[in-house]
C-alpha cells in the first residue's frame, strides 16, 4: 500500500490537533472547577474543534444553517444539559452548562445561539411551566436533537417592551385560535416546534407549544443578515392557528414566565461571550508573536502589548463573574439583575476584544482565514438580543434606585 | 464479549516538558494528563465492539491517584467499570506484571491496549503480558473485527498491511485507524460518576530498568538559507559546520 494512503487512513480526528487554541486561565480559575467540569469543557472543546471550527467559515460565508448539527448537538448532550436525566437531559449543574456555552461560542455565536434557544428557551419553559405529559412528549426528543425548537416572544413592534405584544389566542371550545406574528426568532426556519407567548382573552400572557404543520402557521426566513450567519433566523406567523388545549403551558402565566427563560439564556450568553473573547484574544496573541514588522514581532511593541494586557484583564474579570454567578445559580440565589450585569458586561468586553483583536490582525483580521471578523459581527447581535445592552443597564438602574426607567 | 482495555495516563502532547532533581525526575507541575493516544484508539474500538456484540469493557490503569480523571473519562466514553493498580508505573516489566495479574484472574476474551505509550514509548508491555499469561500478541493492529468468535485483523508492516485471523483470547497493541477517538457526551460524563472504580495494591515491585537521567532533545539551530545555485557553499557547510558529510 502506498505510504500516503496509509497516512491518510491514519489521520482520523486531525482537526482536533490542527486547532492550536490554548485557554487563558490567568487567575487559576481551573482550581475552582471540579475534574468533571474540566472533562465537560475538554469534551465540548474537542467536539467544537472536530465538528464546528473546520466548517463554520463556510457555513457563514454561504449563510447556511447546518441542519446536521442539531443531531450532533443532541448526541454530545449540548441541549438542556441541566434538565434531569429522566427527561433526556444531562442532569448537570450550571457551571457545566456555562462551560458548554463558552466552548460552543468559542467556535461560533450562531452555533451557541442554536443550543441556547433549544436548552434555555424551549426545554427550560416546557420543563418549568409544562405539564408532566408535555415534558414526556417533548423533552427527550428536544434533548436528542430529534426535534428543533424556537422561542417566540419578540414581535415586529414589541422588542424591549414585550408586555405590549399583540399576539393573542381565543378559547373556541375544542381548541385555542392563535393569531399574531413574531420576529427575530432564532431557529425559526428549521424548527419543529415553537414555544410561543401570547395573550389570552383576559390579557394574560401564556405559553403555547405550536407545532410545524399546524394549519396557518408559517416561518418565513429573515435573509441578508451580516451577523449570526450560520444560525437560522425568521418570523413566526399565526393565521387562525388551531392549537390543541393540551399544548398550553399550564404552570405559570404573566410576563414573568418568559422573563425567567431569558434569565437562563442570558446566563449562558455571559459564559458564551467569554468563549468568543478567548478565541479572539488567543488568535491575536499568536498573530502578534508571528507577524514581523520593523524586523521584530509586533508583540514587541507597547501598543500591541497594551491591547493584549487589557484583553486578558477583561477576560479574567469575566471568567470570575461567570464562575461566581454559576455558583449562585446552583444555590438558587442568582437574581435577574445579577444575570443582567454579567450578560451586559461580558458581551461588551467580548465585542471590544474582537475589535481590538481585529486591529492586531491588520488586514488579515477582515478575512475568513481568521475567526475575528466573524466573532465581531456575531457579537453585534449578541449585544442586542436577550435584552439590549441599554435595557440591561436600566435593569441595574432599577435595582440600584428602585425606580423603573424603561418607560 | 469481555474486554479489558489498558490505558496509560500521559502528559498531553502539547505539554512543555521539564525535569527536576538533577534531571532525574519529570516535573509534573502544571501538566495536563490525557489517555495515551494509542490507548484511546483501543478504548474506542472496545466500546464499538461492545455496542456491536454486547458484553462489558473494563478499563485498567497502572498509576497513582492523580490519574483518576483519565479513568473517569474512559468510563464516560463507555467503559463499564475500571481498575487502578495503585503504584507509579515504574517500567514496562512492572506494568506488564500488574496487567498480567488482572488478565489471569479476569477471564477476558480480548485485551486491548495502545501499541505504545506516548511518554516513554517503550512499546513492550503488550509483548511482555502475552509472555507472562501465555496468550498470543498482535501489534500494531489497525483493524479489528470479531466474526464467529474469531478476530480478523489488519496489522501494519513495513510499507503495507498484513491480514490475520486470530482465535480469542489474545492481546492486541492498537493504533489508528482501528476506530475514531470518542468524545464523551454529557450523559456519559454524568453516568461515569457512579460506575465502579476498584483500586488494588500492586503485586511485587520488581523492575528491569533503572532510570539514570532525562535530557531534552537539543534545541533547533537557526536556519541558514543558501542560494539554490550555490551548491559549493552548501557542501562546505554540511562538511565543516554541521559535520554530517
Amino acid at each position: 500500500m502506498p505510504i500516503n494512503t496509509l497516512q491518510q487512513e491514519k489521520s482520523t480526528l486531525k482537526n482536533v490537533f490542527t486547532d492550536p487554541f490554548e485557554s487563558p486561565d490567568f487567575y487559576a480559575i481551573d482550581d475552582l472547577l471540579t475534574e468533571e467540569h474540566k472533562l465537560i469543557r475538554s469534551s465540548i472543546r474537542d467536539f467544537v474543534k472536530k465538528e464546528i471550527t473546520p466548517y463554520v467559515e463556510d457555513w457563514c460565508q454561504k449563510a447556511e444553517f447546518p441542519v446536521e448539527m442539531v443531531k450532533k448537538f443532541g448526541k454530545i448532550g449540548a441541549f438542556g444539559p441541566t434538565i434531569p436525566l429522566k427527561y433526556g437531559g444531562g442532569g448537570l449543574d450550571n457551571i457545566s452548562y456555562g462551560l458548554i456555552m463558552q466552548e460552543i461560542e468559542r467556535g461560533d455565536s450562531g452555533m451557541r445561539s442554536t443550543a441556547s434557544v433549544q436548552g434555555s428557551l424551549v426545554m427550560y419553559p416546557i420543563y418549568t411551566f409544562g405539564s408532566e405529559e408535555q415534558k414526556r412528549k417533548y423533552l427527550p426528543k428536544l434533548a436528542s436533537g430529534e426535534l428543533l425548537g424556537c422561542f417566540g416572544l419578540t414581535e415586529p413592534d414589541f422588542g424591549s417592551n414585550p408586555a405590549g405584544m399583540l399576539s393573542n389566542f381565543k378559547d373556541v371550545g375544542d381548541y385555542y385560535l392563535l393569531n399574531g406574528s413574531k420576529m427575530w426568532i432564532s431557529n425559526a426556519p428549521d424548527a419543529d416546534i415553537a414555544v410561543v407567548w401570547a395573550k389570552n382573552e383576559q390579557d394574560r400572557i401564556k405559553g403555547l407549544i405550536v407545532e410545524r404543520g399546524m394549519e396557518g402557521f408559517t416561518t418565513p426566513e429573515t435573509h441578508g443578515k451580516w451577523s449570526l450567519r450560520a444560525s437560522g433566523t425568521g418570523e413566526l406567523v399565526f393565521d387562525n392557528v388551531k392549537v390543541p388545549k393540551a399544548n398550553l403551558l399550564p404552570e405559570k402565566d404573566g410576563l414573568g414566565a418568559p422573563l425567567l427563560c431569558l434569565d437562563s439564556a442570558r446566563y449562558g450568553i455571559a459564559w458564551g461571550s467569554i468563549g468568543a473573547a478567548m478565541d479572539c484574544y488567543e488568535s491575536a496573541r499568536r498573530y502578534a508573536l508571528e507577524r514581523i514588522q520593523f524586523d521584530k514581532p509586533i508583540a514587541s511593541f507597547q501598543l500591541i502589548q497594551k491591547k493584549l494586557a487589557e484583553m486578558l484583564t477583561e477576560i479574567t474579570k469575566g471568567q470570575l463573574l461567570n464562575w461566581r454567578l454559576g455558583v449562585m445559580k446552583d444555590e438558587g440565589k442568582a437574581t435577574t439583575a445579577q444575570i443582567s450585569l454579567a450578560k451586559r458586561n461580558n458581551v461588551e468586553i467580548a465585542l471590544n476584544i474582537a475589535r481590538e483583536a481585529r486591529q492586531i490582525h491588520g488586514g488579515m483580521g477582515i478575512i475568513g482565514d481568521y475567526s475575528i471578523m466573524r466573532h465581531m459581527a456575531n457579537l453585534e447581535s449578541v449585544i442586542t438580543y436577550e435584552g439590549t445592552h441599554d435595557i440591561h443597564l436600566l435593569i441595574l438602574g432599577q435595582e440600584i434606585t428602585g425606580i423603573q426607567a424603561f418607560s | 464479549m469481555k474486554i479489558l482495555v489498558c490505558i496509560t495516563n500521559v502528559p498531553d502532547t502539547t505539554s512543555r516538558i521539564a525535569f527536576i532533581n538533577n534531571d532525574t525526575e519529570f516535573d509534573k507541575s502544571g501538566i495536563q494528563y490525557v489517555i495515551g493516544p494509542y490507548d484511546d484508539f483501543a478504548l474506542a474500538r472496545a466500546v464499538e465492539l461492545k455496542e456491536e456484540l454486547g458484553g462489558t469493557v473494563t478499563a485498567l490503569n497502572v498509576g497513582e491517584a492523580y490519574g483518576d480523571p483519565v479513568i473517569r473519562k474512559a468510563l464516560a466514553i463507555g467503559a463499564d467499570d475500571a481498575i487502578r493498580i495503585n503504584s507509579f508505573p515504574k517500567d514496562s516489566f512492572f506494568v506488564a506484571k500488574q496487567i498480567a495479574e488482572v488478565v489471569k484472574k479476569g477471564g477476558y476474551d480480548l485485551v486491548l491496549m495502545g501499541r505504545e505509550s506516548s511518554d516513554f514509548n517503550g512499546g513492550q508491555v503488550h509483548g511482555m503480558v502475552g509472555e507472562m499469561v501465555g496468550l498470543p500478541v498482535v501489534s500494531p493492529v489497525m483493524k479489528l473485527d470479531i466474526e464467529n468468535g474469531k478476530a480478523k485483523i489488519a496489522r501494519e508492516i513495513d510499507g503495507g498491511k498484513e491480514f490475520l485471523e486470530v482465535n480469542l483470547p489474545f492481546i492486541a497493541g492498537c493504533q489508528e485507524p482501528i476506530a475514531e477517538w470518542k468524545i464523551p457526551n454529557m450523559r456519559g460524563i454524568m453516568s461515569a460518576r457512579t460506575k465502579p472504580l476498584q483500586v488494588l495494591e500492586p503485586v511485587g515491585d520488581e523492575t528491569r530498568i533503572s532510570l539514570k537521567k532525562f535530557s531534552l532533545p537539543p534545541e533547533k539551530g537557526e536556519v541558514k538559507m543558501i542560494d539554490e545555485d550555490n551548491v559549493e557553499e552548501l557542501v562546505q557547510l554540511l562538511k565543516n559546520e554541521a559535520k554530517v558529510i
